[in-house]
């Protein structure tokens, strides 16, 4: 180990001045694999994540298919069963994950380096995303346990006020389901379902892989191999479709017994591959990306002592992801933050940031870059980005030029084409509820 | 499988590597230094932490730690209200504060040549804090917000609350970190004037640095800055030590709510408390059996097995200033009760005052600890915040040195011990969420352990 420790403070000492980005090597598998890798010798660990293009978007019919397919694959193999799986990485330290969003399926692991442990955690990682065996047993504890953290989502006005909210924003698109489904869809999802969506999508050509660790490349061709070897070749899943805008303003108020009310306003916003995703971005981030400093955060908390919390996001996506404004606040002061958040934003696309602000914003942004990458996992969510959308290998390299690049003319002419104060969807979660579903 | 020949080499290899480098320096003012380089990537995180928290506060100004904490970023002698987060971004720092029971801490990430940043604002409002009345009376407002949204709202937070009031009597771990609401909303700039002059003092803080940085620069650095501050005669705190519990207590709390929840707590002593040494570090294997993996006892048989819990989980609070508690939390399966879950728990604690854990169970658990100090390592934040809270709560930042082996010495035999110990009733409370339909119009309040984030 310190023989390790002396080469890393000679490999930082020689590369201090041009540290910029992690140097990606991406390849792709003979199934056809995608592979994104970082050789990080600094510490004696490595972090592998395994992307597929198959989170809730693909769920159709019956959503929670996505998320339950993914959930099972930790509970049985053709040859162990859930407390072997379980045992195989805990009894040498390894992280197993499995989560499944809208767009993205993952499996994750964090194991140490260490010859046995490595290999004991990657052969099961390995066993558990190629041969699943989605027991019986499983599947209907799973199920229950779905059934549960429905209920606890009905208890929050939060997960209440999102559910909708998607719902308004995006109608008959697959976007507008949530990824843990809804008590109808659970009852009727069988084992079969799982089955197919399985074969159907958690295939090496529908799949990105990401490493990051003390792994040199040798290595880690090997272990990209052995992980998309054992996966059937497939085919990489057919395109969502294109998501359309807002014809109508919408608001929806919705009764719960909760002291706050719950806002949420917004459209859908932008992909991850959007040409406008600079402007827009480093707009937001002046509006209300910047947390303490934004001006939604200032009319919001500093100026009005409205919320705790007040923001705006872009969440881009594989297809346009929402655009997103929120606050939370007294029943009774609802109207008044509504108001007030409607009016900030108002303003903004029509004036834009000032000169300072807009400087601010680049300031933070670039000269906190180095922030976005100082850690393995950070490393390894960047290359899953890039790799599962991908953006270019060059992406993180220009990231600084690209928002510096960006004018006050881009993001007002970005923001007036793309965001419509007069068509936004409105969710609000609290109180008595009164105005129920009334248009604008 | 692993051989436990493996797994024993396993754990003597790795520690060997995870030695923490770190620089320790005191200012003549009475400031501590702490200083861990990790040069993996060109960032600093820099963190100032203050002895003073919940567990310091009485009655009627509950929470006051925690509204200081927000009035920090409202001005000083030389900055206006929210200048101080200006220039922090300005510079591409992420900064943020957090209030628990027996510390206030602030914290900037930057990129590692702004240090300097982060140190000459930090000086500046350990001393020089202006407190506004009316960004007060904002703030007040903010901060009622903010505890409407993490507890008002909340049913597991209102029953971690009422939970916690219910166990300790005189203990201030009794009442919750942001405050009950009542106290939130009578905060007065005397108040808070007073608690900033008591507790705000370089010889009440210690100041942590981790990242791509020379220690003795940034003890210079920290003279510079730090150096010039005037001590301050801080207050004595008063032990407080629980009154002895006979009896078991119950508590039952209807909240509009879906789901009920079940938590238990037992007394137990902390790192600082410990009559013998190797017990909190016992029950913290104890934790580590039960839960948080899925080959824990609590997954396999509650969860999996038997189908009476949907999820459940065992919590150590091992850094604490005062006596603490063992925590068990969890959510009964469908169509199971909270009552057939307890039973479920209690039938677990009786097997493990009957039987020792197994060989491999224990080697399971203390390899998870030895590989978990090695993930640790991959967040320069975590590593500050670890060597922070171990010196705010009365303990040593060398503790961060010498966990892994402590908790490698522990035994089966002494898990069992802890078990028979410290898990009867005369230790016990038990707290129901019972849900119901209908709106209840006095909600209850907070939870205690959890840091509020500004």
């Amino acid at each position: 180990m310190p023989v390790k420790l002396i080469g890393f403070f000679a490999l930082l000492g020689a590369s201090l001045s041009v540290w910029a980005t992690p140097a990606i090597d991406h390849w792709q598998t003979e199934q056809g694999t995608e592979v994104y890798f970082v050789d990080a010798p600094q510490l004696p660990m490595v972090d592998i994540r395994l992307i597929f293009d198959a989170g809730g978007a693909r769920d159709g019919d019956l959503p929670g298919t996505a998320l339950l397919t993914n959930a099972m694959l930790k509970e049985g193999t053709a040859k162990s069963n859930t407390n072997a799986i379980a045992a195989a990485f805990d009894d040498v330290g390894a992280k197993f994950g499995s989560e499944s969003e809208r767009d993205m399926a993952v499996l994750s692991l964090r194991t140490l380096v260490e010859d046995n442990a490595m290999q004991q955690a990657v052969d099961m990682f390995v066993e558990l995303s190629s041969q699943p065996a989605f027991p019986k047993e499983s599947f209907e504890r799973l199920k229950n346990q779905l059934k549960t953290s429905l209920q606890a989502q009905k208890q929050s006005p939060e997960a209440i006020a999102e559910r909708n909210f998607y719902q308004a924003l995006y109608g008959d698109h697959p976007y507008a389901q949530m990824p843990t489904g809804n008590e109808d869809s659970l009852g009727k999802i069988t084992i079969a379902d799982l089955e197919a969506f399985f074969k159907q999508y958690y295939v090496a050509q529908n799949a990105v892989l990401v490493m990051v660790g003390d792994l040199r490349q040798a290595d880690a061709q090997l272990l990209a191999n052995k992980i998309s070897a054992a996966l059937e070749s497939g085919k990489a899943a057919a395109p969502l479709p294109v998501v359309n805008d807002l014809t109508a303003a919408s608001e929806q108020h919705i009764a719960f017994p909760s002291s706050q009310s719950h806002l949420l306003v917004g459209q859908p916003g932008i992909s991850r591959t959007d040409p406008d995703y600079f402007p827009l971005y480093v707009g937001n981030h002046v509006l209300g990306g910047s947390g303490l400093v934004s001006i939604i955060n200032n009319e919001i908390r500093e100026k009005r002592g409205l919320s705790y919390s007040a923001y705006s996001y872009f969440r881009p996506m594989r297809k346009a992801g929402p655009y997103q404004l929120g606050l939370q606040t007294r029943n009774e002061q609802s109207e008044e933050a509504l108001k007030v958040l409607r009016q900030t934003l108002r303003d903004y696309v029509q004036n834009g940031p000032t000169d300072e602000q807009l400087k601010a914003a680049k300031q933070n942004i670039t000269g906190g870059f180095a922030l976005r990458l100082d850690s393995n996992s950070k490393i390894a969510d960047y290359l899953g980005v890039i790799g599962f959308y991908q953006l270019p290998l060059d992406y993180l390299d220009n990231f600084k030029q690209r928002v510096n690049a960006v004018t006050q003319a881009e993001i007002q002419d970005a923001y007036s084409r793309r965001i419509d104060p007069d068509l936004m969807a409105t969710v609000i979660v609290g109180g008595t509820g009164e105005n129920e579903n009334k248009n604008k | 499988m692993l051989s436990l020949k493996k797994l024993l080499l396993l754990c003597l290899y790795l520690p060997a590597l995870a030695i923490a480098e770190v620089s320790e320096y005191q200012l003549d003012n009475g400031l501590k230094l702490l200083v861990k380089p990790d040069d993996r990537a060109p960032v600093v995180v820099s963190q100032v932490w203050y002895k003073v928290g919940s567990s310091y506060e009485h009655n009627g100004i509950t929470g006051i730690s925690h509204i200081l904490e927000h009035m920090m970023f409202k001005g000083t002698e030389n900055l206006a209200p929210g200048e101080f987060s200006e220039i922090i971004a300005a510079n591409g720092g992420s900064q943020n504060a957090f209030t628990g029971r027996d510390y206030t801490a602030y914290f900037q990430t930057l990129e590692k040549d702004r240090l300097e940043v982060s140190f000459r604002l930090e000086a500046e409002r350990m001393r020089n804090l202006i407190i506004d009345e009316i960004e007060l009376f904002k703030e007040r407002d903010v901060v009622s917000e903010e505890r409407r949204l993490r507890t008002e709202d909340n049913p597991q937070a209102l029953l971690r609350e009422a939970f916690n009031a219910t166990a300790f009597i005189n203990s201030p771990y009794h009442h919750p970190v942001i405050g009950w609401m009542s106290d939130i909303n009578h905060y007065q700039k005397a108040d808070l004037d007073d608690w900033y002059q008591k507790w705000y003092a370089p010889n009440n803080a210690v100041v942590v640095v981790v990242g791509d940085v020379e220690p003795d620069a940034v003890y210079q650095l920290a003279q510079k800055y730090f150096g010039p501050l005037k001590p301050e005669q801080t207050a004595t705190v008063k032990p407080q030590v629980e009154v002895e519990q006979r009896g078991e207590r119950y508590l039952k709390l209807k909240a509009p709510a879906q789901l009920p929840y079940l938590m238990m707590g037992w007394k137990v002593p902390v790192i600082t408390t410990a009559e013998y040494d190797w017990e909190p570090y016992a029950l913290d294997v104890l934790a580590g059996i039960l839960s948080g993996t899925s080959s824990s006892r609590f997954s396999r048989e509650l969860v999996r097995d038997q189908q009476v819990a949907a999820s459940v989980s065992a919590y150590n609070n091992n850094f604490s200033r005062l006596d603490d508690m063992f925590l068990i939390g969890g959510t009964p399966a469908q169509n199971k009760s909270v009552d057939a879950l307890q039973k479920a728990i209690q039938v677990q604690l009786d097997t493990l005052k009957m039987m020792p854990v197994s060989d491999a169970e224990l080697q399971r658990v203390k390899t998870q600890v030895v590989a978990s100090e090695v993930y640790e390592l991959d967040s320069v934040f975590y590593q500050a915040m670890q060597l922070g809270m171990l010196e705010t709560v009365g303990l040593d930042w060398q503790l961060s040195e010498q966990y892994v082996g402590k908790i490698k010495a522990i035994t089966a035999e002494q898990v069992q011990q802890v078990v028979q110990k410290y898990f009867i009733d005369e230790r016990l409370t038990i707290g129901e969420l019972v849900p119901v339909a209908a709106p209840q119009n006095a909600p209850q309040t907070p939870n205690s352990g959890d840091p509020h984030a500004r």
